[in-house]
């Protein structure tokens, strides 16, 4: 891979006998920059040998390239974490060396933290506590300084009127570095560790847990618990201090270098205040520790730590830096997973699944595109194909018998990932491994899944395809033919209303018939709603659109391109046919009865009508909750539909702001280049220059207009933004009312009649309210307010209402 | 705040490649520039069979598709093995190149890349025959690409 560097922070537009001059210093800070980013990786030399070597390089360019060293160094510290040990054995030899620039690498680091934790790089930062600590063990930080500083971090528990999301981060920073550097600072300064130990230990016992269920993967405790991520780490850590801090999973470089590094004077970390509380500080949000494998499920071979023990931890964190540095590209991402360091000792492909799912799983989004996921496992399948492919099948086989318990959002990617997967090796999979799912109600999760799962790998082949991959046994599960349903087909023994005039719009379709000339030809259908008083014949007709819409969607039945062609061909008729909410509601209805085979067809033509402004976001929230929709109601595809029309919502309300901003940008830019303007037309210049004070007044007009202009303009998109916004407040409230009014309906229907609320029904309708919350929650907290008011108040049944705390909770 | 070490962190599966239209109406840099701010992928290796449903479905994994084009053969307009995928915009199509790229549609390993734009006329296979030209002159028997090549089913 070539790397051209068109633009420096130096070079830019300097001229060719200048860059002449600077591209040696420049290629030396190339080399120095690849030197340090690749020292680690796989080397003819062992890795003491080569960070021996580069350490005696970068002693020698201290002198004249100290600034860009420091700078990479810091960059390595804050954006490889999977290579901590190695970083800070190197800076441990250059501490050694140069006692001053291990000083001045301290400052810089302390420095970058702050920035880091202003800017809301949480987990950047985190990195940088992670490496400042294992620098203790380098000799190069003093370990009574580093204590200091995780007082002042535990100390944040006893802040009062903050978020819990806050005190966790502190928290959180003090316990997962003890891995790394538990010993040396217990071994230093034991009674003050203990002490921040009691304060931890009270700060875990009172903190509020209402998140949790909310971010589950399953709700069964056996066999893996799903823990929150603070509990899990705290029960991790007290295991490793009952183990007297022996940790045996870590690289650590500097041990070989002990006699060195002892010889090291050491800095003391300068008292570090934690940045104190914002209203825009945005902490991370809490998460489950996602675990579906233990000893007992690698077969041979090493054995996999327990969910307890600091090494899983230690792990699955290395391992999900190596995600999130190299996700971009699958091979070398793949390639970099299966060459963990200290891959032996361990059963390596276990920990890379289990880690992969878990991301994938993780609530409320993955870290990263779910398709990443599907494109990593089949890279990580090519690598190691006597291993890898067996893990995932025991992986899928294992979800799917704990189905019954897992969270629909986490089945809906389940199911995703899994089609996808299988398109990619023919579709080959034991299915007759889940004849068991045959015998249950189809509504049950493992016969839904089953169903859900060869509906999306139809979408990927043909009919055909999937009626052959599966044995005849399943037939019940093969998702219908995708062919539409023209009601007005045939002539048959009673006609429907309307089959004359949907031959006579037929054919003028066929003829090129105008839009304005379809309105005419539809005049003549008869309402069937007519008010007596409705003489014009414009209100709304639900015969009027079935015939016009049936009508059209058979002609262009073909292809997507045909229907989208033939919407846009006819738009303006179907705006006219969709004027009022029912017209907008009922064009759905009619296009859900013709294509109801065809799931696939339906999405893409209700996204083409919100698109092309036929109906709005609300009537397709309507629409999905409609009575007439109920049989479909927890099928996926509905849920698609109507998390992509709430993000096409949201992304219009970003656009207009975006529009809205660049504008009052641009207007803020023009006033100060008036009040320029203003100062060069300064009494002086219009004594002296005759000809600029006759264009003065031009000039001044010209820029009076502009801005007259562009006030005009932000006015116009202030107001499109509060429209916009307000449709979008409308939508959620629409939804949520909808669910609140089914979900009660529900219990109260339970209640009087003595039954068990907790139905496959109810399980999957209250997941998808809690779906709502967890996809759009940056966009919801908006609305808190007017939620809490109108909709989730305390009259509420509880069981509803509880969604709407844990959702809260998220953001304590 | 630091600096963000180009040498690790590349991005090489969504670099433009060496490919440039040879029917292209301008020149290589007007060329080069549509390449690098386009929205569109050209998507090639298709089976004769594959549907715009099917492609739909794929793409749709990185993103919002705006639309899809299907190659055809300019005589028989009919499929030909390749199409047009454009999104909304660059990062879906960014995502497309990263992971769709070199994976299999209808059991075949397609190949994507960045397209400077779908004009009309485009949709067509240039090879002599009416399909694409790589049809023209392959060897290899490929039942879903029409069997031989042209070259060879002529001899």
């Amino acid at each position: 891979m070539s790397r051209r560097r068109h633009s420096d922070e130096g070079d830019a537009g300097s001229q060719p006998h200048k860059r002449r001059r600077t591209s040696e210093p420049i290629e030396i800070e190339d080399r120095l920059e690849s030197l340090i980013c690749r020292v680690g990786e796989k080397s003819t030399s062992s890795l003491e040998s080569n960070l021996e070597g580069l350490a005696g390089v970068l002693e020698a360019d201290l002198p004249n390239y100290k600034g860009k060293i420091l700078r990479i160094l810091c960059a390595v510290a804050r954006l490889l974490p999977e290579k901590l040990t190695v970083y800070t054995t190197l800076v441990g030899l250059l501490n050694a060396r140069n006692y001053n620039f291990g000083g001045e690498f301290v400052e810089a680091m302390i420095r970058q933290l702050k920035e880091t934790l202003k800017s809301n790089l949480y987990s950047e930062a985190l990195y940088l506590v992670r490496f400042l600590n294992d620098l203790v063990n380098c000799h190069v930080i003093a370990a009574p300084s580093m204590v200091a500083m995780f007082e002042n971090f535990v100390s944040v528990t006893q802040e009062e009127d903050i978020p819990q999301v806050r005190s966790d981060w502190y928290v959180y920073a003090v316990l997962s570095s003890l891995p790394w550097v538990g010993k040396e600072l217990y071994e230093k300064k034991d009674v003050e560790m203990d002490r921040l130990f009691n304060q931890i230990e009270g700060y875990l016992k009172y903190r509020q847990k209402t998140h949790v269920p909310m971010l589950q993967v399953w709700t069964a405790e056996k066999p893996h618990p799903q823990e929150e991520y603070l509990d899990c780490l705290w029960a991790q850590v007290q295991k490793l201090k009952k183990d007297r801090w022996q940790e045996r999973h870590i690289l650590r470089p500097y041990i070989a270098f002990d006699s060195v590094l002892c010889e090291a004077l050491q800095h003391n970390l300068p008292p570090f205040t934690p940045p104190a509380h914002s209203d825009d500080a945005v902490y991370p949000m809490p998460h489950v520790v996602f675990r579906m494998f233990d000893y007992t499920d690698a077969p041979e071979g090493p054995v996999m730590p327990g969910s307890h023990s600091v090494e899983r931890f230690v792990i699955e964190e290395n391992l999900h830096c190596i995600i999130k540095s190299h996700w971009r590209e699958r091979k070398t991402c793949a390639a970099q997973l299966l060459s963990y360091p200290g891959k032996n000792k361990i059963p390596l492909n276990y920990h890379i699944v289990e880690v992969i799912f878990g991301e994938l799983f993780q609530l409320p989004s993955p870290p990263h595109i779910d398709v990443m996921y599907t494109a990593l496992l089949i890279e990580l399948c090519k690598l190691q194909p006597g291993s890898l492919p067996q893990v995932l099948a025991q992986a899928t086989e294992m979800m799917y018998m704990r189905l019954d318990t897992m969270n629909t959002i986490c089945i809906d990617r389940l199911i995703n990932w899994f089609s996808h997967h299988l398109s990619n090796f023919q579709f080959r999979w034991s299915w007759d491994d889940w004849a068991d799912c045959l015998t249950q109600d189809i509504e049950k999760p493992k016969p839904k899944f089953v169903k859900e799962v060869l509906e999306k790998c139809m979408r990927l082949s043909y009919h055909q395809r999937i009626v052959d991959i599966v044995p005849p046994s399943f037939s019940a599960l093969i998702p219908a033919n995708p062919v539409c349903s023209y009601k007005y087909e045939e002539e048959t023994e009673c006609p429907l209303p309307g089959l004359a005039m949907a031959t006579t719009v037929s054919n003028a379709i066929k003829n090129r018939a105008s839009n304005e000339e379809i309105l005419i030809v539809l005049k003549d259908v008869p309402n069937p709603n007519q008010d007596d008083d409705d003489d014009e014949g414009d209100g709304f007709n639900p015969l009027k659109i079935e015939v016009f819409l049936q009508t059209l969607l058979h002609l262009a039945a073909k292809s997507f391109s045909h229907s989208f062609s033939a919407l846009a061909k006819f738009h303006e008729v179907l705006k006219n046919l969709t004027d009022s909410d029912e017209g907008k509601l009922h064009i759905l209805r009619v296009l859900y009865e013709f294509w109801r085979n065809h799931p696939q067809m339906i999405s893409v033509l209700v996204d083409k009508l919100i698109r092309t402004q036929i109906v709005d976001c609300a009537a397709v929230a309507n629409w999905i909750f409609s009575p007439e929709m109920a049989h479909d109601f927890t099928r996926f595809y509905v849920w698609e539909i109507l998390h992509s029309t709430i993000r096409k919502m949201n992304k219009h309300v970003q656009k207009i702001q975006k529009e809205l901003d660049e504008a009052k940008e641009k207007l803020e830019k023009q006033q100060n280049k008036k009040v320029e303007k203003q100062i060069f037309l300064t009494a002086e210049t219009l004594l002296f220059k005759p000809h600029i004070r006759e264009h003065k007044d031009d000039m001044e007009k010209n820029s009076e207009d502009e801005e007259g202009q562009l006030e005009e303009q932000i006015e116009r998109l202030q107001e499109k933004v509060e429209s916009a916004q307000s449709e979008q407040k409308n939508l959620f409230l629409v939804i949520f009312q909808r669910f609140i009014m089914l979900l009660t309906e529900h219990l109260v229907r339970c209640e009087t009649s003595g039954v068990d609320i907790n139905t496959t029904w109810y399980k999957n309708c209250i997941e998808r309210l809690q779906q709502i919350f967890l996809m759009h929650h940056v966009i919801i907290q908006q609305y808190m307010g007017t939620l809490e008011n109108l909709l989730f108040t305390a009259e509420l049944d509880h069981h509803i209402l509880a969604v709407y705390q844990q959702f809260c909770a998220l953001q304590l | 705040m630091s600096i963000k070490l180009n040498a690790l962190f590349s991005d090489s599966y969504v670099d433009i490649s060496q490919y440039r239209d040879q029917h292209f109406k301008g020149n290589r840099y007007d060329q080069e520039k549509l390449l690098k701010q386009s929205c569109t992928l050209y998507v090639g290796n298709l089976s004769f069979y594959t549907t715009e449903e099917q492609v739909h479905e794929l793409f749709s994994k990185s993103g919002d598709v705006k639309r899809i084009i299907i190659g055809l053969d300019k005589v028989k307009k009919t499929a030909c093995g390749f199409c047009f995928v454009e999104y909304y915009t660059r990062a879906d199509a960014e995502h497309a190149l990263r992971f769709i790229n070199g994976t299999r549609l209808d059991d075949r390993i397609i190949r994507t890349d960045w397209d400077a734009g779908f004009k009309e006329g485009r949709q067509f296979g240039r090879g002599k025959s009416g399909g694409q030209v790589r049809d023209e002159y392959r060897q290899d028997y490929d039942p879903a690409r029409g069997g031989y090549g042209k070259l060879v089913q002529k001899t």
